[in-house]
Formats: structure tokens, C-alpha cells, sequence
């Protein structure tokens, strides 16, 4: 039995230390594609969250009561069920939204961030962990398309949330909102923040050593964490 | 055999609540959406003629085609969604025309997947612009790298000239199959059959 973890940590390891895009490199497609405003990146990752809560929700309090066999095929209809809710209101309420992201929001039903929390955590765990979880992962993926639609906005049309940031001298880059410019700045942004976690390992490992030979008397238990961090 | 029991059980009643669920919200969502699609249509149709007040949609034609009239309930001409193929896909546009169809009052881009940057520039009004007012007589030409010198020419945008000819090919067509309409069927120019 694995020990459990808070409450608090539940809700935030989605936030960073999983984070969906950065660290599970989960939901892609969707990362991808509509990330060329940040608005777009908001909207898709508020949508995401909402889908991804309710369906971890309803799926945690029913856990016990679906076979293993058909588990995949249910979460897939509570899934869908909830992504064609919020397409339906999306065209209702925000038509303007809706034409942009277009295809996008009914293809969340696949996005595999979602059916992955499912089968990993909430068909495993109580309904007010999936919740906390759910919405800690949610959280997490509207920072990370909230920031690359941020950035390509700002480069490849000036703007940041339909706002001009940039200076009419500046020409917009036009590749950053061409599929190309979303690869680009996914991979340079995952390449940096992998770059300053080695850093902060490196810089905590150096400690841990520097204190260690400053007393000799170190015990064995401490010996085996230093192996471990390396 | 319990089992598959169970699994039966077990899909049909999630599939039965999914399906009461959305049949609740799609019903109250319909309405909305309808009206939604009715009021992009009419915003669209009153951006191509800015004289009108008022529209009809033809029924006497197979495709969409809006009769338009000014306050005083004169026709002022004809609204018409169009489509073809764009540098990547369908383009949508409406084309909005003079009584006689010999003059295009505006254009408005309705749907189009072309290169941001580039040739969604169709869209702005250096390019849309020049159809403003634009006799269509016989029909649009266009022109590259220089402006129009001929009364009915459009001068495409460089690096999307692609998607500038696709406009201009969308708009003869239109024009053209509206024409003949009209030449064939009289009873249009006496404001539609409805």
C-alpha cells in the first residue's frame, strides 16, 4: 500500500512536478494546435478542466461498480458525454470561441491527459482526491497553454490577449504562429525548464555532499540518500 | 457469464444517463445556437450591402441566396454566399451585388483555412477593399505585382496570390451562376417565390 500523500500535495503536483505538458507530456495535440493566442490557450485548457474534473469525479464514485473489462469503454462515455456538454455550450454562449477552436473541443474526448488521469488515479482513488488531482492537472495544463499561447502571441502577432504589447517596428514572426513556431517554443521552453531542474539537482546534490564531508560522522542512512540523488 | 451481465448492465445505464443528459442540454443549447448562426448570417449580409434594412431569403434557387431591400422596401440588390477551394481548404465568403448583379457592393470572408499571415490577408481590407464597388463586368480579373489598370481588376497580395485567384474564382462563379439564374427564372426579380 502506497503511503498517501496530503491533501495539498494531491492538488499541486499536477501544478509542477507532473505537470501535464511539461513533465507527462500529455495532450499534445491540443498544446499544439490551438496555442497561436493565448486566449485560445485559456479557453482550451479551462474546457480541458472542466471535462477532466466532472468526468473524474463521476468516474471515482463509480469505481467500484465497473467491471475491469469495460473500464476503458465506460470512461470513454462519461468523457465524451461531457466534452459534447461543453461543445454545446461553447456554441450557445461563445460562438466567437467556438469557431476558433473549431474542431479542437470535440477531440479532447481523446486527449489522452484525461482518459490517463482516469485510469491511473481516479478509478483508484476517493471522488475528493480525483477531484483535488483533476483540478491540480487542469490547473497545470492552463500555465502551460496559457504561457505558449502567451508567447506566440506576443511574437508572431504583437498582441497579448488581443492587447498590442510589441512596438509596430517589431515584425511579428510569422513562423510562431505556423505549426512550426508551436513545436519550436514547446521544445525550447520544455528544454529550459529541464535545464534549470538538472541545475537546482546538481546545486542540491553539491550541498548534500559539501555538508557531509564537513562531518565525518555521517551515518549510513545518509550515505545511501547522497547515492540515491545522483 | 455474470460478468458479461454486469458489463451489459454496466454500459447501457452510463450510456442511458450520458444520453438523457445531453438530450436535456442539447435542448436547451439548440435555440441558442440557431440564433447564433442566424445573427452571423445577417451580420454578414448587412456588411456587404450597407444600404439595407431588411432581407429575404430566396427559396425559388437550390443554394442560399438573400434578396436585400433599403428602408422604403426597394430591392437593392442580392446577398450570396459562395464557396470553393481555397490554398488549403474551403473558403466561404459573401458576395453582395447590385440589383442587376453587374456590380459587386462588398465582399466578406465567412470561413477560410489559409496560412495565417499570409493568405489569411484576404481577409483585411487592403485586398477585400477592392471589391468594394467593383463592376464585375464581365466578371473579376486580377492582376500580379502591379496595380489594376482596367475598371474590373483586383491586384493580388504578394505571397498569396493563390488564395487571392481562389477569391476572385469564387466570385466569378457565384456571379455567373446567379446570372443565369436570373436570365432563366423571371419571377425572381419580383422578389422570390416565398
Amino acid at each position: 500500500m502506497k503511503k498517501q500523500v496530503t491533501l495539498f500535495t494531491e492538488y499541486t503536483k499536477g501544478v509542477w512536478d507532473q505537470n501535464p505538458v511539461f513533465k507527462q507530456v500529455l495532450g499534445m495535440c491540443p498544446a499544439l494546435a490551438v496555442t497561436v493566442s493565448a486566449m485560445n490557450g485559456i479557453a482550451m485548457a479551462l474546457a480541458t478542466t472542466f471535462v477532466l474534473t466532472f468526468s473524474s469525479l463521476i468516474i471515482s464514485l463509480i469505481r467500484k461498480v465497473i467491471p475491469t473489462q469495460v473500464r476503458i469503454a465506460s470512461f470513454i462515455l462519461i468523457i465524451a458525454t461531457f466534452v459534447t456538454i461543453v461543445d454545446l455550450v461553447m456554441r450557445a454562449q461563445f460562438p466567437a470561441l467556438s469557431k476558433e477552436l473549431g474542431p479542437y473541443i470535440p477531440l479532447i474526448v481523446v486527449n489522452c491527459l484525461i482518459l490517463g488521469r482516469q485510469e491511473a488515479f481516479s478509478s483508484k482513488n476517493t471522488p475528493g482526491r480525483a477531484v483535488l488531482d483533476s483540478l491540480g492537472m487542469g490547473t497545470g495544463f492552463l500555465i502551460a497553454l496559457g504561457s505558449l499561447g502567451g508567447i506566440r502571441e506576443i511574437l508572431g502577432s504583437r498582441t497579448f490577449l488581443g492587447l498590442q504589447v510589441m512596438p509596430n517596428a517589431f515584425d511579428p514572426w510569422l513562423v510562431m504562429i505556423l505549426p512550426a513556431g508551436a513545436f519550436l517554443s514547446l521544445g525550447l521552453m520544455m528544454g529550459f525548464l529541464n535545464h534549470m531542474n538538472l541545475r537546482k539537482k546538481d546545486r542540491e546534490e553539491r550541498e548534500l555532499v559539501a555538508r557531509h564531508l564537513q562531518e565525518p560522522k555521517m551515518s549510513l542512512e545518509h550515505g545511501e540518500e547522497v547515492k540515491s540523488w545522483s | 457469464m455474470k460478468i458479461i451481465l454486469s458489463m451489459l448492465a454496466t454500459l447501457s445505464v452510463i450510456g442511458i444517463v450520458s444520453g438523457g443528459g445531453l438530450a436535456m442540454v442539447s435542448s436547451w443549447a439548440d435555440p441558442l445556437i440557431a440564433a447564433n448562426k442566424k445573427a452571423a448570417t445577417e451580420q454578414a449580409i448587412f456588411q456587404v450591402q450597407t444600404a439595407a434594412k431588411d432581407y429575404k431569403k430566396m427559396e425559388s434557387v437550390e443554394y442560399e441566396l438573400y434578396k436585400v431591400f433599403d428602408e422604403s422596401g426597394n430591392a437593392v440588390g442580392y446577398a450570396l454566399p459562395w464557396e470553393g477551394n481555397g490554398f488549403q481548404g474551403k473558403i466561404r465568403i459573401m458576395i453582395g451585388l447590385s440589383a442587376d448583379a453587374s456590380t459587386i457592393t462588398a465582399i466578406e470572408i465567412l470561413e477560410q483555412v489559409e496560412t495565417p499571415g499570409l493568405g489569411t490577408k484576404i481577409a483585411e481590407d487592403p485586398f477585400r477593399g477592392q471589391f468594394e464597388g467593383l463592376p464585375a463586368d464581365p466578371q473579376v480579373d486580377w492582376v500580379k505585382g502591379a496595380p489594376p489598370t482596367k475598371e474590373n481588376e483586383v491586384q493580388t497580395i504578394t505571397g498569396a496570390t493563390i488564395s487571392s485567384k481562389a477569391i476572385v474564382a469564387i466570385v466569378n462563379d457565384g456571379i455567373s451562376q446567379l446570372r443565369s439564374d436570373l436570365a432563366s427564372g423571371e419571377d425572381m426579380a419580383q422578389g422570390g417565390a416565398q
